[in-house]
C-alpha cells in the first residue's frame, strides 16, 4: 500500500521509498526528514481540496505532503504491538488503532 | 583559511535544523535584533554577530540558514552546506560547529546531528527549547548522550536570560576534539537512522509520542471546513484591525503635527525659509508618519502568526488552490510578508526550492498590497468613502480597503495562471514541508521585530522621503511666478510643468496634474505619493494652506471617478524602484525586472483607464 491510499488516523510502518526517477531529490528528502524503512507513520489529516495534500507524520513530525510525494512511500498497516508507542490522538484514537491492530493480525 | 586571522578570536557557525530556536539562540547570545520566527527556514540571510566571553575571548558567531541535510534542497542549505565544507568562496571555514537541536524533536534532529558529525569539525551539541522538553516529561541524559556521540552536549533556553550560560562558559575551555571525519555519503539513510534509535534508546525517555496540544489544535486548524473559516476570518479580522484600531493614534499624531506646523509658523517670519519647513517637511513628513500605526499593526500580526507557528498550516490548506493557479503552498509565506513590504516577500522566496515556483512567486509578490500603499489607500479612502455600518457589522471604508487586498490577491491568481502556460517544462513540484509545534510567540521577540520594523518605516521616512520631499518642494517654488500672476504660485513652477506634461498621458484615466507630479515621487518610495500631494496642495493653497487637511481638500476637488481610478492604479502601481532592484538582484536577471515592471505598468493603466471609464459613467 502507498502512503497516498493509506486512510486516516491509521498507524502504518514505511516498508520503503521509491525513486521516482533515478537519483529523485525528493525521495532522498523523503528519507532525509525520517521516512525510513521500520518507521511507524499515519495521515493526520487531508487537505480541504480533493484531499490534498496531507499532512503524515512521521515520529515526532508533521509534514505537509503532496499526494505524489506520498505515492512514493510504501506502507503496511501496523500491528498493535509493532506500534509500541501509541497514535497521537490519545483517548479518541486508541479504539481505531486497536481495531485496526487487530485487523492486521487476523490477517497475519 | 581554517584559523582566524586574529588568534585570539573564536569563529563559531550555528547549524540545525529549521525550528529549532537557532536565530532566537544568536539573538541570546549577541543581543542583536533580528527577526525570530517560526516557519521552516526563515533565515535567508548571513547573519554575523559578535560577543566578548566572560574570560574575555572575542567570539565571531555565524548564524547559517536551517537545513534538514547537507544534501542541499534550496538556495538556503546549500549555503549552509559551503560554509560548513570550507567550499564558501570569502567565508573562512568555522572553528567550531554549534549544532543546535529542537530538545522536544530529537528523532529528526539527531539525524542532521549525525550528518555534521561527519564534517571531521570541532562539534557542541546544544539541546534547545529544554524548557519545553521538561515541560513534556522528556527525560534527556545529557551524559549518555555525549558519550555516544563523543562531542559536548549542553542545555540551552534561547528565549530565557541566561539561559545559553552553559553553553557560553564552553567557548572558554579548550577546543572538544574533532570527531573523525568520514565522506558524507560513507553512511546509508537507513544505518543513519539506525544509529538515531540507538541514540534515543539510549539517552532520552519520551512519555508520549507527540505534544496533545498540538494535536487538539490542528484537529480544528487543519479542518477541511473549520480550517478555512479560521483562516478567512483571520485574514478578515488582521485588515478591519488596522483601521479600527489605528484611529486614535492616527488622530493623536495628526492633531500633534498640525499642532507643531502651527507652532513653528507662529514663531518664524514669512519667507522662503518658513516655507520649506511648514509646506514643505512638516506637511509632507507628517502625512507619511501618521501611517505608522497602520504598519506597526500589520506587522504585530504577522510577526505573532510567525511565531506561532501557524504560517504553514495555512499554506497547507491552501496549496491546492495556489498550485492550481501555478503557485505552490509554500509562495504563500513570501506573499504574506509581502502584505508588509514586497523586499523581505521577495527575499523570502528563497525558501522555494522549485525555480519555476520561486520565480512566479517573485513576479507577483508585487501585488500584494504592501504597507507602503497603504498611506494612499487610507488617505483616498478616508477622503472619498463615508464612515457607516455595513449590513450592522461591517465598517464600510474597512470593507473598501478588504476589497482592494482582495483584488491585489486574485490579480496575482491571474497573473501566475497565465505565467503558468508560458512554462515548458511539466513535471511536478515538491511540497515537502514541516509542520513545526506550536508556541505562544514571546512578546519580546515580537516587540523586537515591531521596533525594528517601525525603525525601519521611520529611517525611510527620515532619508529617502525627506529629501524627495525637499526637492520636491524645490521643483514646486522655483521659478517663481512672474508679476501680478493670477494663478497659485506652483503653476509657474518646474513641477507645474513637469505635471502638466505627465498630464497628457495620464489624462485618459483621471489622473490631474497634482496627481501626475507626485507619481514620479512615488515611484521611489510609494508612501512618498501622500507627502507629495501634501506638498503640492499646500503651496497651491492660501497661506496657511497647512492648516488645511488634505483630505477634505482632495475630498472637494477630485471627483469620485478620479479617486476610484487612482485606487485602481495603487492596486497594481509601478513598484518602487527598491523592489525592483532587490527582483534583479534576487533574479540575477535585467529581463526579468525588466518584465516585470513593464507588466505591472500596463495592468495599472489599463486597471484605471476601465475604473476611471466606469465610473464616470455611473455617476
Amino acid at each position: 500500500m502507498r502512503l497516498s491510499e493509506l486512510p486516516r488516523r491509521t498507524v502504518a510502518i514505511v516498508k520503503s521509498v521509491d525513486d521516482a526517477t533515478p537519483n529523485d531529490p525528493v525521495a532522498r528528502r523523503l528519507r532525509d526528514l525520517g521516512f525510513v524503512p521500520g518507521e511507524s507513520v499515519q495521515i493526520v489529516t487531508f487537505g480541504p481540496f480533493g484531499k490534498d495534500p496531507l499532512v503524515a507524520q512521521v515520529g515526532y513530525t508533521r509534514f505537509a505532503l503532496r499526494r505524489s510525494e506520498a505515492g512514493r512511500i510504501a506502507v503496511e498497516v501496523a500491528t498493535a504491538t509493532v506500534s509500541s508507542i501509541a497514535p497521537a490522538g490519545q483517548a479518541g484514537t486508541a479504539d481505531t488503532a486497536d481495531a485496526s491492530g487487530s485487523d492486521a493480525q487476523r490477517i497475519a | 583559511m581554517s584559523v582566524a586571522q586574529n588568534a585570539s578570536a573564536l569563529r563559531i557557525a550555528l547549524v540545525g535544523n529549521p525550528n529549532c530556536g537557532k536565530t532566537a539562540l544568536f539573538n541570546r547570545l549577541t543581543g542583536s535584533r533580528q527577526k525570530v520566527a517560526n516557519y521552516a527556514g526563515v533565515t535567508v540571510e548571513r547573519k554575523e554577530g559578535q560577543f566578548v566571553s566572560p574570560a574575555g575571548r572575542t567570539v565571531r558567531i555565524l548564524d547559517l540558514p536551517g537545513a534538514y541535510s547537507l544534501h542541499s534542497a534550496s538556495l538556503d542549505e546549500a549555503i549552509t552546506r559551503e560554509v560548513c565544507m570550507g567550499q564558501r568562496p570569502g567565508e573562512a571555514r568555522p572553528d567550531l560547529l554549534v549544532s543546535v537541536v529542537d530538545a522536544t524533536n530529537l528523532r529528526l534532529h539527531l539525524r542532521f546531528v549525525l550528518e555534521l558529525r561527519r564534517l571531521g569539525l570541532p562539534m557542541v551539541v546544544v539541546l534547545n527549547m529544554s524548557d519545553a522538553a521538561a515541560r513534556r516529561g522528556i527525560v534527556i541524559d545529557r551524559d549518555a548522550l555525549s558519550q555516544a556521540l563523543g562531542v559536548p552536549v549542553v542545555q540551552t533556553v534561547a528565549v530565557k536570560r541566561d539561559g545559553a550560560a552553559a553553553l557560553v562558559k564552553l567557548f572558554d575551555e579548550t577546543l572538544p576534539p574533532a570527531p573523525p571525519a568520514q565522506p558524507l555519503d560513507s553512511v546509508s539513510e537507513l544505518d543513519t537512522h539506525a544509529e538515531v534509535k540507538r541514540l534515543l534508546d539510549a539517552a532520552v525517555t519520551m512519555p508520549t509520542r507527540t505534544a496533545r496540544f498540538d494535536d487538539a489544535v490542528d484537529r480544528v486548524v487543519l479542518h477541511p471546513v473549520f480550517g478555512l473559516v479560521i483562516l478567512a476570518v483571520l485574514l478578515f479580522f488582521m485588515f478591519q484591525a488596522v483601521f479600527s484600531w489605528a484611529e486614535p493614534m492616527m488622530d493623536g499624531i495628526e492633531a500633534g503635527v498640525h499642532f507643531f506646523g502651527e507652532w513653528v509658523g507662529g514663531m518664524m517670519p514669512d519667507g522662503m525659509l518658513k516655507s520649506l519647513l511648514v509646506d514643505g517637511l512638516i506637511a509632507g513628513l507628517g502625512s507619511v508618519i501618521v501611517f505608522l500605526p497602520q504598519i506597526l499593526i500589520l506587522f504585530l500580526f504577522i510577526l505573532t502568526l510567525e511565531e506561532s507557528g501557524y504560517l504553514p498550516r495555512a499554506a497547507f490548506l491552501l496549496d491546492r488552490l495556489m498550485m492550481s493557479a501555478g503557485l505552490s503552498g509554500r509562495s504563500f509565506i513570501p506573499l504574506l510578508s509581502s502584505f508588509a513590504c514586497a523586499i523581505p516577500g521577495i527575499m523570502a522566496t528563497r525558501t522555494i526550492q522549485d525555480p519555476r515556483d520561486r520565480l512566479t512567486t517573485i513576479l507577483v509578490a508585487p501585488l500584494m498590497t504592501c504597507s507602503a500603499r497603504l498611506p494612499v489607500y487610507a488617505l483616498l479612502i478616508g477622503a472619498f468613502i463615508p464612515e457607516r455600518t455595513v449590513a450592522g457589522l461591517f465598517n464600510l471604508q474597512g470593507l473598501v480597503l478588504f476589497v482592494l487586498y482582495v483584488a491585489g490577491i486574485v490579480s496575482a491568481l491571474l497573473v501566475a495562471y497565465v505565467l503558468k502556460w508560458f512554462r515548458r517544462d511539466r513535471t511536478d513540484h515538491p511540497l515537502l514541508m514541516e509542520l513545526p509545534s506550536y508556541r505562544v510567540p514571546n512578546p519580546r521577540d515580537i516587540g523586537i521585530g515591531l521596533w525594528e520594523r517601525a525603525r525601519i518605516f521611520l529611517a525611510r521616512v527620515g532619508k529617502v522621503i525627506l529629501t524627495l520631499t525637499v526637492l520636491l518642494w524645490f521643483l514646486a517654488t522655483f521659478p517663481s511666478p512672474p508679476e501680478g500672476a493670477t494663478m497659485p504660485p506652483i503653476d509657474y513652477s518646474f513641477a507645474g510643468m513637469i505635471g502638466r506634461a505627465l498630464e497628457h498621458v495620464f489624462a485618459p484615466i483621471g489622473f490631474n496634474w497634482q496627481i501626475c507630479i507626485a507619481l514620479v515621487p512615488g515611484l521611489a518610495a510609494r508612501e512618498v505619493a501622500v507627502g507629495a500631494l501634501a506638498t503640492v496642495y499646500a503651496l497651491s493653497g492660501s497661506d496657511d494652506a497647512v492648516a488645511v487637511q488634505l483630505a477634505p481638500m482632495i475630498a472637494a476637488q477630485w471627483s469620485l471617478a478620479t479617486a476610484l481610478s487612482l485606487l485602481a492604479w495603487y492596486v497594481f502601481a509601478p513598484q518602487c524602484i527598491s523592489t525592483l532592484a532587490v527582483i534583479r538582484r534576487e533574479t540575477n536577471s535585467w529581463k526579468v525586472m525588466a518584465a516585470s515592471a513593464a507588466y505591472l505598468a500596463g495592468l495599472a493603466y489599463l486597471a484605471s483607464f476601465i475604473t476611471y471609464r466606469v465610473a464616470l459613467a455611473l455617476t
